[in-house]
């Protein structure tokens, strides 16, 4: 089992959610202070390489007009990173391919980091979450269709190597396409894509041999998601499916309990950014089955109970894990055995307060102490002798 | 007396769309093109219509229960089915009666062929953009809070409160699924065609355009400048009435139309 680093680069200064219709999509620039925002960047920044040093791997997100995420542009932190760190893998999850204008330049994007990081870039793609939509003005009814024609656009420009092709599909025209650079993985970096419902979405990521993950969720629906990739994976080894299979938790590791319980209620605020309602759900990003428990009053998207409980809840239900590195350690292993199994968890370490005193030390607790333990514990017995570094 | 009760559903085959087609009353052929919510279509204004018209109401694809093939994607796209639907259904001399998204269709279906159309009614359609690019021509109801929106669309907001937990879930489906379909077609560019406005001069009808004083996701200003470009078009402003003012003012909304309907009967 590989473990990563991640935060989302939020900005947590902002006005109180109770004070503004939303956090997310329409709370106005002018309460980003550049000088504010700076030094941010920089210190979450150092943070990754800080990840570096002790041996994690880093993940990187994307978000776009809100204060709980200042990385809007994955590729540009990957980039960075890739240059300034020496082993640790960068997994963007994921380049927003439903929202950006063009897969070919996402695929040239992914290339140049790949080679300048030596072929430690795993590709990640998303739909991206529902309020997205109306900062990229993507028709939230076309979403899943874009991610798909975008994939396979990007995948055949990293492959191809024979001079110019051509594409006339639904959202994207191209009329000679050879990209240079390619990538430095072959055939490519490593896909992974996330999903939390759609079982038929999830299976298509299995049939492509992609990694699939989940972030945040019960552990009931995660069992359910995972025994979904499971049934589909076209990997003869469960090893090598169980390596293409990602959870990200909440994750805060405290010398003492009162410690990391200090440090458990900070992260846990990434879960109370509130968004007005009509951009959680725009018309047509569920189903129309969804849409009517919604008009029913019976669905909610991320179930309420996991946005408004405590962090007993969260932890009972595996979307946070924190304590002592043993209780971090047992509920790792809690998770693991509910779940059926996983290979790869994404941890978010750092969100909303969490200063950069209480990050370092939650980070490096989690490394020399934790870590160890579940690299242990939870070692991928591959059938296949020299199966990649990851 | 026509018995306005007796009604048909029936699903029409228009290439490989299926149609769902109701038909009210008798008379004079009046084309229904009903709200993206679907409230027209359920409202006494029907009733009251089919005293005097059969009235038709084509849903188009992507409403009520009307397939939606994914090669539909444009209110340009609609119109020619609708007038495909025209054709098939051998209608001649028709009125048609456009409500908000439904009068889009029909000022596009006009524009492009009125051999089977003797006059136009559209009452508060989108599908032009007036200003420039910085103005925002028309309000963003996706954007904006289910409150916000009842709000701009009813002279009175809780002339637009729906119970929807005593709807019957096959209803609820309907709903759901016009909403999608109404996101699908009007997202990008946002409720308008811009090529619309340099067509309607096209137009060579009767035309009567009726408005909510008090719409407040297109004004009355909106209003004005759509029928200012369709060639001899009346405008009427329906007082205390919001984006649907046929819901909200019954009565004053039928004189308003009642003259021009007149016409149509002496015509017929």
């Amino acid at each position: 089992m590989y473990a990563w680093h991640f935060t989302e680069m939020p900005y947590p200064n902002h006005p109180d959610p109770d004070t503004v219709p939303s956090v997310r999509v329409s709370l106005p620039n002018k309460h980003f202070d550049p000088k504010l925002g700076a030094d941010l960047y920089n210190r979450y920044l150092d943070e990754h390489l800080l990840a570096d040093e002790l041996g994690l791997n880093i993940m990187l997100n994307e978000h776009h007009q809100t204060a709980t995420c200042l990385d809007v542009a994955a590729p540009l932190s990957a980039a960075i990173l890739a240059r300034q760190t020496s082993k640790a893998r960068i997994c963007i999850l994921g380049n927003p391919m439903s929202n950006r204008a063009d897969p070919i330049r996402v695929a040239e994007e992914m290339a140049m980091i790949d080679c300048i990081s030596r072929g430690r870039l795993d590709a990640g793609f998303v739909r991206g979450v529902p309020y997205e939509v109306f900062a990229a003005n993507t028709n939230p009814t076309q979403t899943l269709e874009r991610l798909w024609e975008g994939i396979d656009l990007c995948v055949k420009a990293w492959t191809h190597r024979e001079g110019c092709f051509n594409f006339e599909g639904k959202f994207w025209h191209k009329r000679s396409v050879n990209i240079w650079p390619t990538p430095y993985q072959q055939p490519h970096p490593p896909v992974w894509i996330t999903g939390s419902s759609d079982k038929e979405n999830i299976r298509e990521v299995a049939r492509r041999g992609f990694t699939f993950a989940m972030f945040l969720q019960p552990y009931e629906k995660v069992r359910e998601m995972f025994d979904a990739y499971r049934e589909c994976a076209i990997y003869d080894d469960p090893e090598e499916v169980r390596r293409h299979i990602a959870y990200m938790p909440l994750v805060a590791t405290g010398e003492t309990e009162e410690e990391a319980e200090v440090y458990a209620k900070k992260v846990a605020w990434y879960l109370s950014a509130k968004t007005a309602p009509q951009f959680r759900n725009p018309p047509g990003y569920v189903p129309v089955s969804f849409n009517v428990n919604a008009l029913k009053g019976t669905y909610s998207g991320r179930t309420d109970a996991v946005r408004t409980r405590g962090i007993e809840y969260l932890k009972e239900q595996g979307v946070l894990m924190y304590g002592t590195p043993d209780q971090v350690f047992e509920q790792v292993r809690a998770f693991y055995d509910h779940v059926g199994g996983f290979g790869q968890l994404l941890m978010m370490q750092q969100a909303g307060h969490l200063d950069h005193e209480e990050t370092v030390k939650s980070m490096t607790l989690f490394a020399k102490e934790v870590y160890p333990r579940i690299r242990e514990e939870f070692d991928f017995k591959l059938a296949k002798k020299g199966a990649a570094a990851q | 007396m026509t018995d306005t009760k007796s009604e048909t559903i029936e699903m029409v085959q228009i290439q490989d769309i299926g149609i769902e087609v109701e038909r009210r009353g008798g008379g004079a052929p009046l084309v229904l093109l009903n709200d993206e919510e679907g409230l027209t279509r359920e409202s006494p204004v029907v009733d009251e219509l089919a005293k005097s018209f059969e009235v038709i109401i084509p849903e188009p694809p992507g409403f009520g229960a009307s397939s939606r093939p994914g090669w539909i994607e444009t209110m340009d796209d609609i119109a020619y089915v609708m007038l495909d639907f025209l054709d098939e259904a051998g209608i001649e001399d028709a009125t048609v009666l456009g409500f908000s998204l439904g009068g889009w269709i029909a000022a596009e279906m006009a524009t492009k062929n009125t051999s089977r159309i003797s006059r136009l009614a559209l009452v508060d359609p989108y599908g032009i953009k007036v200003g420039g690019p910085w103005d925002r021509d028309i309000q963003d109801i996706w954007f904006l809070t289910k409150e916000e929106v009842q709000a701009l669309k009813y002279a009175d907001p809780a002339n637009g409160d729906i119970d929807y937990t005593v709807m019957p879930d096959e209803k609820l489906e309907v709903v759901a699924r016009n909403r999608e379909s109404f996101a699908r077609f009007c997202w990008q560019p946002y409720m308008h065609n811009p090529k619309l406005k340099r067509r309607l001069h096209r137009i060579d009808v009767p035309t009567l355009v009726i408005w909510g004083a008090a719409d407040g996701v297109v004004s009355t200003g909106y209003g004005k400048a759509f029928a200012g470009t369709i060639p001899g078009a009346r405008f009427e402003v329906v007082e205390d009435g919001g984006h649907f003012p046929h819901l909200e003012q019954p009565a004053a909304f039928m004189d308003v139309l009642g003259g021009f309907l007149a016409e149509a009967q002496q015509a017929a």
